[in-house]
C-alpha cells in the first residue's frame, strides 16, 4: 500500500486571513493613488505612473492572492518566461512601428 | 473487506501541485491573449495619442472606479472562500463564494448599463456619430469594446465555473456506497444471503485525505481563474478610464 496520502497533501501554505483583508486594502489605496495621478495631469509621466501603480497591484494579487509567494520557485519561472515572451514581442513590435 | 476497499481508493495516484501547474499553463494563454490585445492598444495609443485621450473624455472614470472596487473585493471574498474551505468551514466557505458571483454579477449589470449609455450616445464602432471622427477615436472604441468585451466573456466564464464550484464545495466528503455499487471483487467475498439481505443497505466509510485535497485544489484553479480576470481590470481600468 503506498503512501499516496503524504504525496497528495503537501503541507499547503495556509496563509492568514487577515493577510489577505490588509493586501484588499493596499489594492484599495492603491486604487485611490492611479486615479488622483492621473487627474493631476503629469503628461507622459501620468502613463509611467499609471502602468508602475497597476503592476504593483498585479503583483499584489499575483504573489497573495494567487499565492505564487508560497508556491515552490517553478511557478514564478514560468510566469517569468511568460511575461518576457510578451515583452520581446511588445520590444520588436515598437521597434518596427517606431522606425518606419 | 475494509482493507480492501481503502486499497482501491489509495491506488490512485493524486498530484495537487501538478494540478495546479495545468491551470497555470492555461492561464498563460489567456495572459498572451489579453497581452496581444494591449500591445495594439500601446501601437494605437502611441500613434493617435491626442484621439485617444479626446475620445477617452466619454468614458465614465467612476464607473470604472466602481467596478475596479467590485472586483478587488470579489477577489478578497474568492481567496476567504478558499481559506474556509481549507479550515474545514464549508457552510463559510459557500457563503463567500456566493458573495463573489454576486459581485460579479453586480459587475456585469454596471457593464451593461455602462455600454448601453454609450451605444445610446452614438458611440460605438462604425456607429454614425463616429465615422465621421478620426481614425484614432474609432480604434480607441474599438479596442475599449473588444477589450472589455473579451474581459466580461471571461467574467461570465468566472461565474459559470463559481457556481459550479458551490456544489463541490457542498458535495458531501462521507461517500454513501450502495452494495451495488461496490466492485465486483468485493461483492464475491460477500456471501449471497448477506448481499441479498443488504442490497438496500448503504455501507459507509469515510473519504480518503486526498478526496478533501482535490476539493481544496479546484476551488484554488477556479480562484486563479477569477484573480486572473481581476488583474486584467486592473490593468484595462487605468489604460481606459483615467487618461483623458
Amino acid at each position: 500500500m503506498s503512501n499516496t496520502s503524504e504525496h497528495a497533501t503537501p503541507k499547503h501554505h495556509m496563509v492568514s486571513l487577515s493577510t489577505y483583508v490588509m493586501v484588499w486594502v493596499a489594492l484599495l489605496v492603491l486604487t485611490a493613488l492611479t486615479i488622483v495621478t492621473a487627474s493631476m495631469h503629469f503628461g507622459a509621466f501620468s502613463i509611467a505612473a499609471a502602468i508602475v501603480i497597476a503592476t504593483v497591484k498585479g503583483a499584489l494579487v499575483l504573489l497573495y492572492f494567487m499565492n505564487l509567494r508560497y508556491e515552490d520557485r517553478i511557478f514564478l519561472i514560468m510566469l517569468g518566461v511568460a511575461l518576457f515572451t510578451l515583452a520581446v514581442s511588445l520590444v520588436l513590435t515598437f521597434v518596427d512601428t517606431l522606425f518606419r | 473487506m475494509s482493507a480492501a476497499a481503502t486499497a482501491t481508493v489509495t491506488q490512485s495516484h493524486y498530484d495537487s501541485q501538478g494540478s495546479r501547474i495545468g491551470m497555470w499553463l492555461f492561464l498563460f494563454t489567456e495572459l498572451l491573449l489579453f497581452g496581444g490585445l494591449f500591445l495594439l492598444y500601446a501601437v494605437y495609443r502611441q500613434m493617435y495619442p491626442a484621439d485617444f485621450h479626446y475620445a477617452a473624455k466619454h468614458l465614465s472614470a467612476g464607473v470604472g472606479a466602481v467596478n475596479t472596487l467590485i472586483l478587488l473585493t470579489s477577489s478578497l471574498t474568492m481567496v476567504l472562500a478558499i481559506g474556509m474551505l481549507q479550515r474545514r468551514k464549508r457552510k463559510a466557505s459557500i457563503w463567500f463564494l456566493i458573495a463573489t458571483i454576486a459581485m460579479g454579477l453586480l459587475f456585469l449589470v454596471n457593464k451593461y448599463f455602462e455600454w448601453s449609455h454609450k451605444v445610446h450616445a452614438g458611440l460605438f464602432p462604425a456607429s454614425e456619430k463616429l465615422v465621421d471622427h478620426t481614425h484614432g477615436e474609432n480604434i480607441f472604441y474599438a479596442l475599449y469594446y473588444g477589450m472589455t468585451g473579451l474581459h466580461g466573456l471571461h467574467v461570465i466564464a468566472g461565474l459559470i465555473v463559481l457556481g459550479v464550484m458551490i456544489f463541490v464545495v457542498k458535495a458531501p466528503s462521507r461517500q454513501a456506497v450502495g452494495l451495488t455499487q461496490l466492485p465486483e471483487s468485493i461483492r464475491s467475498q460477500l456471501g449471497p444471503e448477506l448481499l441479498k439481505d443488504a442490497e438496500s443497505l448503504e455501507i459507509r466509510y469515510r473519504e480518503h485525505p486526498v478526496h478533501d485535497q482535490r476539493r481544496i485544489d479546484r476551488l484554488e484553479n477556479a480562484g486563479l481563474y477569477w484573480h486572473l480576470v481581476d488583474v486584467i481590470w486592473i490593468f484595462l481600468f487605468p489604460l481606459f478610464y483615467l487618461i483623458s
